[in-house]
């Protein structure tokens, strides 16, 4: 049976506080299922002590669950839009994220903060950045962000069990995607990108809802005889250049795409460990896609013609083939 | 039980709490000695004059209660019971230290005596309290959390979101201000349009009190009933201590922003001083009181000489415990 990316997020949450007492869900209106009802039904199996409603106030709520990440109890935190991390930015990036290693090995900060990015149906420039490239920046932090429902439901499971600051970030394109889950199926483990499809000609390295462009873009240029090879990477930070390197170094090109905008984006660090680590495989020079450096606008043919997708991938691979 | 009238406090107590003063005091004098020296890295910030507040409130706490402070925390952990030896070290930057020198003067976190950290943003601590007190009372355990911050915190919105959500859930959480009148360089008449930081609780319903935090004894008594109010589930408390860091904001502060008749003022007020007037007028002999100095201040002496001399971190280890070790690439970025 398929399910949506909503209807499966909530299954993980549902089977990690069936099977953790000490895990709870906290953030504004999840008892009532939150802004995308993701946490619909929760409250009232759980109780509303375990999922419980907060006030707007990102800064107070990101250090409640980081304080009490230090005690042992896990919580899953929801920022409803990546835009707002920007209010919990001290407790993300100056506490929790460090805990583990100011204290030399103490204390450390099991929490997982779900939040939510990506441009779509005129959200406007403050609820669609797509803002990772901030915390990879920052050590101690893992990002992860899954690019279907079924990739979901195992990368959120293991990241409440990992005992790590996790930004767990879902687009909000994907919400509506669905998928089958394959019961009984192993978590897959942080930190490990996925080669979603084999080729020989280029390597497409994306995430997130951009994944989906890339498969596009593969379908595409395998029309025209172009055997591109897809690697999603699932985590973000730390960066699994292993899977990186094995791919560049069978199709020495390599494409990176992504939704955020291209100037020091995850892009830029993924093309300089290239061109220093595999400067000798590369055929041509790595290229990115990725947003123009502009906010994103409101009404929806300019959000159009700023949100870089497959036709972007496509004509980057061509420039690289050509 | 620790008596809340100051005269029923007994000999023992008093004497303990003098030897601790007296411990803060030298501790700090010494990380001024030490950093003057050119051994202590980065910029450590004494709490000298303010040991009171420290010493009054800590006397109250068990080794589980939760202790969170600010940059301005050596008082505060030496007060909750951590070995001076290793708090030494670690702001030395050694092996030795309570966090193997990774966190310093700024970061000291004790985990063995409930001490959850110090923390170098102004107020970044208040939420982090919190947090721990929502744990305790999710699990309905006893323990308290309590939080050390200076008044300046008060500029910071994570004080107001804190004290709602901490009023709101009736969290076990003890928030205590040091309000020793500036932000840094900044006297408190020009960073705040409010002059005292209990009028903050009022609108949460909080209880909350103003005293005077370079009397050990009045703030023994305040923070004897507030704990026991936070401990009775009755949820946060605000306690303001009015007192007087002696010492710059920093070691090596010019200090040009205060004037001498104002420090000289407060010095007339040393909380140490203080106990000891009021020890001798309760009978115990000035040999006694001054013994117990100085054995206090010789053990402090001591730690520090040792410390000195401990190992100082393996560059090799620099990329441990960024991660869990679960997690894979760790030291990939």
């Amino acid at each position: 049976m398929s399910q949506t990316f909503i209807e499966i997020v909530r299954r993980a949450l549902d089977e990690e506080l069936a099977r953790d007492p000490a895990l709870h869900l906290l953030g504004e209106d999840v008892a009532a299922g939150g802004a995308f009802g993701i946490t619909r039904g929760l409250a009232q199996k759980f109780g509303a002590q375990r999922v419980r409603n907060t006030p707007i106030s990102e800064a107070a709520i990101a250090g409640l669950a980081t304080g009490a990440a230090l005690c042992g109890l896990h919580a899953v935190l929801e920022i409803m839009f990546i835009d707002f991390a920007t209010l919990a930015m001290d407790t993300l990036v100056n506490q929790s994220a460090k805990y583990r290693y100011m204290s030399g090995g103490q204390l450390a900060v099991p929490m997982v903060v779900r939040t939510q990015s990506g441009a779509a149906g005129g959200a406007a420039a403050q609820h669609s950045q797509s803002l990772e490239a901030w915390f990879v920046h920052v050590p101690g932090l893992i990002v992860v962000a899954p690019s279907s429902p079924a990739e979901a439901y195992g990368l959120l499971k293991s990241a409440i069990r990992l005992g790590d600051p996790v930004l767990f970030i879902e687009h909000k394109r994907l919400y509506t995607m669905k998928e089958s889950l394959v019961e009984g199926a192993e978590l897959p483990q942080i930190g490990r990108a996925h080669v979603v499809r084999a080729g020989e000609d280029v390597t497409l390295i994306a995430y997130s809802a951009m994944l989906t462009c890339a498969r596009d873009a593969a379908e595409l240029l395998a029309r025209d005889g172009i055997s591109a090879e897809i690697i999603d990477l699932r985590t973000l930070a730390p960066l699994d250049m292993v899977t990186i390197a094995e791919s560049v170094t069978k199709t020495h090109r390599a494409v990176i795409a992504h939704e955020a905008v291209r100037n020091a984006g995850l892009g830029a660090e993924i093309a300089a460990r290239i061109g220093s680590d595999l400067f000798d495989e590369l055929d041509a020079p790595v290229m990115r896609v990725g947003c123009p450096f502009a906010p994103i606008p409101f009404a929806p043919e300019l959000e159009q013609a700023l949100l870089p997708g497959t036709v972007d991938i496509v004509r980057a691979v061509r420039s690289l083939l050509n | 039980m620790i008596p809340l009238n100051p005269e029923q406090v007994s000999r023992e107590a008093l004497l303990d709490m003098y030897r601790m003063l007296w411990r803060i005091r030298t501790f700090e004098d010494q990380v001024r000695r030490l950093a003057a020296a050119g051994e202590v890295p980065g910029f450590p910030h004494l709490s000298t004059g303010q040991e009171a507040v420290a010493v009054g409130v800590c006397a109250h706490l068990s080794q589980q209660d939760l202790l969170f402070t600010s940059h301005r925390g050596h008082g505060h952990v030496l007060a909750k019971g951590s070995d001076i030896e290793a708090m030494f070290a670690e702001i030395l930057g050694r092996e030795t230290g309570l966090c193997r020198g990774r966190g310093g003067s700024m970061h000291l976190v004790d985990v063995a005596h409930g001490v959850l950290g110090a923390t170098g943003v102004v107020a970044g601590n208040l939420s982090l309290a919190a947090g721990a007190a929502w744990a305790m009372q999710a699990r309905s355990v006893k323990h308290i959390s309590v939080v050390f911050f200076g008044d300046g915190a008060t500029g910071a919105g994570a004080f107001h979101e804190t004290l709602n959500l901490a009023a709101l859930w009736k969290l076990p959480v003890f928030f205590v201000c040091e309000n020793n009148g500036y932000a840094e360089f900044t006297s408190r008449e020009e960073h705040s349009k409010v002059a005292f930081v209990r009028r903050f609780a009022e609108p949460y319903e909080m209880p909350a009190a103003t005293i005077d935090g370079n009397d050990v004894l009045a703030v023994l008594a305040a923070a004897g009933e507030a704990i026991g109010n936070v401990r009775s589930g009755a949820g946060p408390y605000l306690l303001e201590c009015m007192t007087y860091r002696m010492a710059g904001h920093f070691v090596g502060d010019p200090q040009h922003y205060r004037s001498k008749e104002e420090i000289a003022a407060w010095h007339a007020k040393d909380p140490i001083e203080r106990l000891k007037r009021h020890i001798q007028q309760s009978g115990i002999a000035a040999s006694e009181l001054d013994s117990a100095g100085e054995s206090a201040r010789q053990e402090v002496q001591r730690a520090a000489d040792r410390a000195r001399g401990a190992p100082r971190p393996n560059p090799a280890d620099v990329l441990a415990d960024v991660y869990s070790a679960k997690c894979l690439n760790a030291t990939a970025g």
